[in-house]
């Protein structure tokens, strides 16, 4: 019995001391599964962290829930990509500042074949046309995450409603919704970031890139202080300034993977 | 692949690199503390479910038995909107941290301990009855006695709860975010791993917390096996 | 608790053993009736061996006195002014999942004997009844009539002033046997009140001072031992001492 009780009392101060040997500062931030899933933070939250000696811990979710948890008072600060969103953010007192921070951009996957030749579209839009036309099978991220908002404009600037058989909403994040279409051969819009991180292509290949309604900006949000006054915003703030700084936009430009560049800074 | 997925996982054992390691310490420290702390609030519920009669005692049974089931995302809703800041224990500030995993293991192991040792103490009490009455023995002091004696079966149970809080994936995600370095635990990762297509890495690190997983089970399997035989 | 303190030697209760009345006692669960309407009074010296067919109500009889199962009808009482301390050892020994020694602390435990004092009496009982090496065995390995041994050990570590057995030899073989009723006369001896069912006949002879046949839920006759076995008064009795199938 005492025995026990000896274990308990070692286990409990074993995980007491392993758990309280991250109490430096920190602040939590919210944002997106591309920026974690490409390995951006591990490029650059090391560089902030020896410029200012603050810990960056992501809590990397879709855009929809990374503004719910930013909302709720659970995160110190917000990078997401959904440029309306943020805007109605600050619009409705829960951001005191919005800043463009970094692009990327959407391109097209699809099976290597390409039987609906989107390869030959000029534009996104008839890129997306053709998919439909040729119901060939197209996978949606289905999640309300900034890059499902994203493909839904472009199907109604194509001037179609996707749906039918063809049209598959997954419900899922950026990573396995390439897994599925990987599976089972199917068009998909992604993010290049994630794309071009991502292992199991299978007989996917990039399709169509380079139209401009493909832009895909990210910006940073200075966290309302009167909504959450217990948040860390003095190093929060720390953090968006960085971000936007020379330093930062630097330290992002320098990310690359496969000798390609997958974030470009254009902070004003 | 799959031989990839093995080669892979050998190579994460043998290299045992520093990430991984921590990945693998704070599951353990997770999921065991979890265990621990259910099984110190869910073994005597259990017992005293057993023991005692009251009015709606056969629908504690029947919710305990229900909630074996609850899935973790919802445990884990839960307890998010609970820790989260504009939640009742926002103050407490324990959203994503390790200890809201704990807390999150704890509801999701909790009915599994109670449960199941409801049923192996009631067993055990249809057997040792008449024995405790005739001592004089009340309700309160035959708890700890068949606690005691119904050891080996609770071993078993604390196992199928270890192995719940192991191997779910939806609480501590949720709950703990998954964030490097900090709250990141082996389902997680594998989680994280497979979105970015990795999918040898993510079968690997599969492997490795089952090899865990199952290291831990023999390891209990052996002990009350040996303990079982000297006691009959 | 103090009479524990005394050495076991020396008998508990130099006075006559607490006397044992049932009054219209009827036991009938969801309204069968298992047992009764009974009324009998022990307050002779004993043992007092509970004979009868299968499905007599023998183990009822000792459960109502011992108060395991309580009487729908009538009143178990004691002389006395409260019930007396008793143990109970059954057909199959009840034993925890423990050592023998850690089996007899629990009991004394229970019925709050000091800690201090707890594993000197629980080993003096353990060698009364030749159980010393098997103090650490874990009592769920010991023989069949080493079980029943330690079951008995365990009452005595109580010092009941009443003991109730029920068919505790059934199953053991001769030596086993032959044990039991040693105990079981040594319990006499030191003054407890014993209470015993059994099928044996010759067992019964060997160690009853009165009989209580009991047939059909309700006591047929209860007369000293002798006068039992040479002419039994109820014609049930006679029929089973004959050997004849009775219900």
């Amino acid at each position: 019995m005492k025995k026990t009780l000896n274990l308990v009392l070692a286990a409990v101060t074993t995980v007491g001391l392993a758990f309280s040997a991250h109490a430096e500062d920190y602040i939590t931030l919210a944002s997106t599964t591309s920026t974690e899933n490409s390995g951006l933070f591990d490029s650059i939250l090391p560089k902030f962290e020896d410029a200012t000696g603050i810990e960056v811990r992501v809590v990397a979710v879709g855009t929809g829930q990374a503004f719910e948890i930013a909302r709720r008072g659970d995160a110190d600060s917000l990078l997401v990509h959904d440029t309306a969103g943020e805007k109605r953010f600050v619009e409705n007192g829960y951001a005191t500042e919005r800043a463009d921070v970094m692009y990327n951009d959407f391109v097209l996957i699809g099976p290597a074949d390409d039987p609906a030749n989107i390869s030959a579209a000029k534009t996104a839009a008839e890129a997306l046309s053709a998919i439909a036309e040729a119901e060939a099978p197209f996978a949606s991220r289905g999640d309300d995450s900034g890059t499902n908002r994203a493909e839904l404009r472009l199907w109604e600037s194509a001037g179609v409603e996707p749906g039918g058989s063809w049209y598959r909403e997954l419900g899922s994040g950026m990573g396995p919704t390439l897994n599925t279409a990987a599976a089972m051969d199917a068009y998909v819009m992604s993010d290049r970031a994630t794309w071009v991180a991502f292992e199991n292509r299978q007989n996917l290949k990039l399709l169509f890139e380079g139209d401009k309604v493909l832009f895909n900006q990210y910006g940073s949000l200075l966290l309302s202080e009167e909504k959450h006054p217990h948040l860390k915003h003095e190093m929060a703030a720390k953090w968006h300034n960085w971000l936007i700084s020379e330093e930062g936009q630097q330290a992002i430009a320098d990310f690359k993977v496969d000798g390609q560049q997958l974030f470009f800074p254009n902070a004003k | 692949m799959e031989e990839n997925a093995f080669y892979v996982a050998l190579s994460l054992l043998v290299n045992l690199d520093a990430s991984l390691y921590q990945i693998v310490v704070l599951s353990l420290q997770v999921s065991l503390l979890a265990v621990l702390i259910a099984a110190f609030l869910g073994f005597p519920l259990g017992a005293a479910v057993a023991l005692w009669q009251f009015p709606g005692r056969g629908g504690v049974v029947v919710a305990l038995n229900a909630l074996m089931g609850l899935p973790p995302v919802v445990a884990g809703l839960g307890v998010y909107l609970l820790l989260s800041r504009a939640g009742p224990l926002g103050e407490l500030g324990l959203l994503f941290t390790p200890s809201a995993m704990v807390i999150a293991q704890v509801i999701l192991v909790l009915p599994i301990l109670a449960a199941l040792s409801r049923q192996k103490v009631e067993e055990l009490l249809g057997e040792y009855r008449e024995q405790f009455v005739s001592l004089g023995m009340s309700r309160a002091r035959m708890m700890p006695t068949l606690l005691w004696d119904a050891r080996f079966a609770l071993l078993t149970v604390l196992l199928a709860g270890f192995g719940r809080a192991s191997a779910e994936v939806g609480a501590v995600m949720m709950v703990g975010g998954n964030i490097d370095g900090v709250t990141r635990v082996m389902t997680t990762a594998i989680v994280l791993e497979t979105s970015k297509g990795a999918l040898p890495l993510a079968l690997g690190l599969g492997i490795v917390l089952l090899t865990l997983v199952m290291v831990i089970n023999a390891t209990a399997y052996i002990l009350s096996e040996t303990a079982k035989r000297r006691m009959g | 608790m103090t009479s524990l303190n005394v050495p076991v030697n020396n008998p508990i209760e130099l006075s006559a053993p607490p006397s044992l009345q049932f009054e219209s006692v009827e036991f009938n669960p969801f309204g069968h009736r298992l047992f009764g309407p009974c009324s009998f009074k022990l307050d002779g010296p004993g043992p007092t061996l509970v004979m009868g067919p299968n499905g007599a109500g023998k183990s009822l009889m000792l459960r109502l006195a011992h108060g395991l199962l309580t009487p729908t009808e009538g009143a178990v009482s004691w002389s006395g002014a409260s019930a007396p301390r008793q143990a109970m050892v059954f057909q199959t020994p009840i034993l925890l999942r423990r050592s023998a020694l850690a089996n007899l602390r629990h009991a004394l435990a229970v019925n709050n004997v000091p800690r201090k004092l707890r594993t000197e009496l629980a080993l003096e009982a353990l060698a009364r009844f030749g159980l010393s090496s098997c103090a650490d065995t874990p009592a769920r390995v010991l023989s069949g009539g080493e079980k029943q041994r330690l079951a008995l050990a365990r009452a005595w570590s109580l010092s009941p002033a009443v003991l109730f057995l029920d068919e505790p030899t059934s199953a053991l073989d001769p030596a086993a046997i032959k044990a039991v009723e040693l105990a079981v006369q040594e319990f006499h001896k030191q003054g407890t009140r014993v209470v015993m069912t059994t099928h044996d006949l010759h067992q019964a002879r060997r160690l009853a001072g009165d009989v209580l046949f009991l047939s059909e839920g309700k006591v047929q006759e209860h007369t000293p031992a002798d006068m039992f076995f040479r002419a039994p008064v109820s014609r049930q009795a006679q029929a089973y001492l004959n050997g004849e199938l009775v219900a």
